[in-house]
């Protein structure tokens, strides 16, 4: 039995009305790559965060890293026993460079030392080598798409000689080769003794990088399980508690055209776009990550302009010359980039469902509680959204929750067009099928939806018909009735 | 040259408009561009380029601060007793007292922010208001003008007779102000503390993840306001060579508005002491050059108003922005 890196005993935490965790026990072994599974808002993050002390736990706790019983644990204290972390919510310093955000933590003490500058891009730089990428040392963190402003989060943990790296859903914004690349150093790390607890909702990442997973439900511990023998299908269980199918949901749609899009070309972003997007249908968006998907999406909702081709609403040619423009002619977006477009974290969920369908819910000129109300408890109960009260901050949510929020907001705008960039970044099985029901039932009352993703499994099993983009143009249409997901990967990845 | 522009672009930007308003004035009037004016201009603005350099600190690290002007002046009274007490004191005294009493000042804001979490601005604007009662009633408003000789008479450190027969000259508050230019610029640039301080302005949760000592980082950012403003206070009066308490009340808006044109961001993470200087460079020399022209006062405090106004506009106007659709934050 190998020596234990962290062991915590009988750890509970309450946020008001919420029992985030209750009782649980978690131990983790030096060198390990221990994966931490379960459903969005049962409690994962705020594990960690109790072991890395920005939360202290309820009384009764006990918290034993390396060996030793610390009293309280704070941050800096977590730090210097050897503790490294990669945010959900990345807790990256958008104003300073990308070689600061990672070297960071040459910066911190309380004692005043003179900042070496070359010293820390020597380390961002080692950093960058050993995950294989290559960033612009200078550039401001905010200037950065959010893939790699979590690039820079994950080096920023590795730049620490840490003895246990906690990392909470590294990948869910990454290509599929950053993703290779982050799984070959967590294989390195362990290698070298250094224990890594694993937070993805990809279960078949998880299965693949890790020895053991301990499963929460509820805030409660299931159990502790050998990833050996254990699939997916089994996994989704322990979390869960239900069985979940996969079966194609695919049929032949014969509603009219709602959206069509002809030759549309963005210099450097896309070029010659041409689909039709019919009501009722699901329309899948499938293609790596760069392919000038969500570009695409932004373009349809008014957020940037093409440079050729147009697009017809119910065959008539629209431009908009905002997003506002795009909402009011019926076409909603959920935005891939939830945590800085979808939502204002310091308002409240209610608030923020309701953000989009202001002028509905007043009356008088006067927002109407009731109607605000009504509104709100309806989609936090189709979409099972798992809160304290709507009053409650959206920051206050676990990250797979925030996603169901933005869903609601754009869903209450009642669109007669819905992109879907990427809605299951972070969301886990149990709530991904819930997601895709209601997709669904969208679709069957009329509603034409373009689903943007880029897990073939995911397009192949919920829309009516699949489109592959690669550089920037469509390569490829596919029925999912007639392909296997080996085929349209092997598109994908040539 | 070009990573002076992408890492300092708000700087940047506000040099070329200065630039451009000292051509239009040197045209418009030829007493401007003069090395006695210069150096004018240099002595009557050093006072503000010290608050600024304080208060940019505390604008890193997103906080604000009302009450550093009025805090000055309550530093200049207290001064004076101290003084007094002491029987007279030298340079070296004054400047530590008055430190020090800042200092003291500055931390009154801290505690309160930190320990009853109330953001900084409902804070400074109730110390503001509680140092400008206490000042108003202890003093009964009476000027002093008992300073001690070493503190009012006036130290010329350079001086240079022109062909016109007028005298440039540099006086003791320009030389501090370099010092306290330098001081804080190797403070936020080059200690470790200094980054920290922009890293809590700029994510405050993210910093107190990575394990900064969030009350650490008030205490040195309205202590080193504190200092700034006791010491600012300290050659005011040096230059009026009285003490008047309501003389500063205001001056903090003046200055609060140099600092943000000089690129310092309200929510914090962002500011240079750069752009200190040339925020209050440009409100200084906009002043001066319509004074020379024979402005009405009235009008030109209109048009620093509205310089102050433009200049802010175009340093958030991001002009690749200005071509693509509009989006707004639904
Ligand atoms: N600061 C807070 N205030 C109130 N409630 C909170 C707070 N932080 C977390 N919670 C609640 O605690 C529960 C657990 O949240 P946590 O973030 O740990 O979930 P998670 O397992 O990480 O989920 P996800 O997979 O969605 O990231 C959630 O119900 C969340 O709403
Ligand atoms: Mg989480």
């Amino acid at each position: 039995m190998a020596e234990p890196a962290i062991r915590l005993t009988s750890v509970s935490k309450r946020f008001g009305g919420v029992q985030a965790l209750d009782s649980v026990d978690f131990a983790v072994d030096a060198g390990e790559v221990h994966c931490l599974a379960g459903e969005n808002g049962c409690g994962k993050s705020t594990i960690i965060k109790i072991v890395t002390g920005v939360y202290q736990p309820d009384p009764g706790a006990r918290i034993e890293l390396f060996g030793e019983v610390v009293e309280k644990v704070t941050p800096q204290e977590a730090r210097a026993r050897g503790i490294a972390v990669i945010w959900q919510d990345l807790a990256l310093f958008p104003e300073m460079t990308v070689a600061e955000n990672i070297a960071f933590e040459t910066m911190l003490g309380n004692r005043p030392r003179r900042v070496s500058y070359p010293a820390m891009r020597k380390r961002a730089v080692a950093a960058l080598a050993r995950l294989d990428v290559d960033l612009d040392l200078d550039a401001r963190l905010n200037t950065l798409p959010i893939a790699q402003r979590q690039v820079v989060a994950i080096a920023r943990a590795l730049v620490s000689d840490a003895r246990l790296i906690f990392m909470d859903e590294p990948t869910a914004s990454l290509t599929q080769s950053e993703t290779d690349a982050l799984l070959d150093v967590v294989r390195k790390l362990s290698a070298r003794g250094v224990a890594v607890v694993f937070v993805s909702h990809r279960l078949a990442e998880v299965l693949d990088i890790s020895s053991r997973v301990t499963v929460f439900r509820d805030g409660r511990l299931v159990g502790v399980y050998p990833t050996e023998g254990m699939t997916q299908g089994r996994l989704t269980e322990l979390m869960t508690g239900k069985h979940f199918e996969t079966t194609v949901a695919a049929r032949d749609v014969t509603g009219p055209p709602v959206l069509e899009v002809q030759g549309l070309t963005r210099q450097g972003e896309y070029a010659d776009v041409s689909f039709t997007l019919h009501a009722g249908e699901v329309l899948g968006l499938t293609g790596l990550i760069g392919a000038g998907r969500s570009e695409l999406g932004h373009t349809l909702f008014g957020m940037s302009r093409a440079d050729a081709g147009q697009v017809l609403l119910d065959g008539k040619p629209v431009r908009f010359p905002s997003n506002r423009a795009a909402v009011d002619a019926g076409i909603a977006y959920v935005s891939e980039d939830r945590l800085s477009l979808g939502l204002i974290q310091p308002q409240s969920i209610a608030d923020n469902t309701v953000m989009a369908v202001l002028k509905r819910i007043t009356s008088g000129g006067l927002i109407s509680p009731a109607k605000k109300a009504a509104l709100v408890d309806h989609w936090i109960r189709e979409l099972a959204v798992k809160i304290g009260e709507p009053t409650d901050a959206v920051s206050t949510l676990s990250g797979g929750n925030q996603q169901r929020v933005v869903l609601a907001k754009w869903l209450a705008t009642e669109p007669r067009v819905l992109i879907l960039d990427s809605p299951t970044v972070g969301v886990d099985v149990g709530a991904r099928a819930g997601i895709f029901r209601i997709v669904r039932q969208l679709a069957e009352t009329g509603l034409a939806i373009l689903l943007i993703s880029d897990e073939a499994t995911e397009v192949l099993a919920n829309a009516d018909r699949v489109l592959h983009m690669a550089g920037g143009r469509i390569l490829g249409e596919y029925d999912p009735r007639e392909t296997t997901l080996q085929g349209l990967e092997a598109a994908i990845y040539a | 040259m070009h990573s002076f522009l992408r890492n300092y672009p708000t700087e940047a930007k506000l040099l070329a408009v200065l630039v451009v308003i000292c051509a239009a004035l040197s045209s418009a009037s030829p007493s401007f561009l003069t090395l006695v004016n210069f150096t004018d201009l240099l002595n009557n603005n050093a006072v503000n380029v010290i608050w600024a350099v304080g208060l940019v600190v505390v604008l890193i690290a997103g906080g604000i601060d009302i009450s550093f002007a009025v805090a000055a002046s309550v530093v200049q009274y207290l001064c004076v007793f101290v003084f007094g007490w002491i029987g007279g004191g030298n340079w070296a005294i004054g400047f530590v007292v008055a430190g020090v009493l800042g200092i003291s000042l500055g931390l009154i804001n801290a505690f309160l922010i930190h320990q009853f979490r109330i953001i900084s601005i409902v804070v400074t604007i109730a110390t503001f208001n509680a140092f400008f009662g206490l000042l108003m009633f202890f003093s009964s408003g009476r000027f002093l003008y008992n300073l001690p000789g070493w503190w009012s008479d006036r130290l010329i450190l350079w001086e240079y007779e022109t062909s016109g027969g007028t005298w440039a000259e540099i006086r003791l508050p320009v030389v501090v102000m370099v010092v306290a230019m330098f001081a804080t610029w190797a403070l936020i640039r080059h200690t470790t503390t200094g980054r920290q301080l922009y890293a809590f302005g700029d994510n405050p949760e993210g910093a107190r993840r990575a394990g900064i000592n969030i009350a650490l980082m008030q205490a040195i950012a309205f202590g080193w306001m504190g200092m700034m403003a006791g010491i600012g206070g300290l050659m005011q009066s040096h230059i009026t060579r009285e003490v008047v308490p309501n003389a500063l009340y205001g001056r903090e808006l003046e200055v609060l508005a140099a600092v943000v044109l000089g690129g310092a961001r309200l929510g914090g993470g962002r500011g240079s002491v750069l752009g200190c200087f040339l925020g209050v460079a440009l409100i200084a020399v906009t002043q001066n050059g319509l004074n020379l022209m024979g402005v009405s006062p009235y009008a030109f405090k209109m048009v620093v108003g509205l310089t102050i106004l433009i200049a802010i506009s175009m340093s958030n106007l991001d002009f690749s922005a200005m071509t693509a659709p509009k989006r707004r934050d639904l």
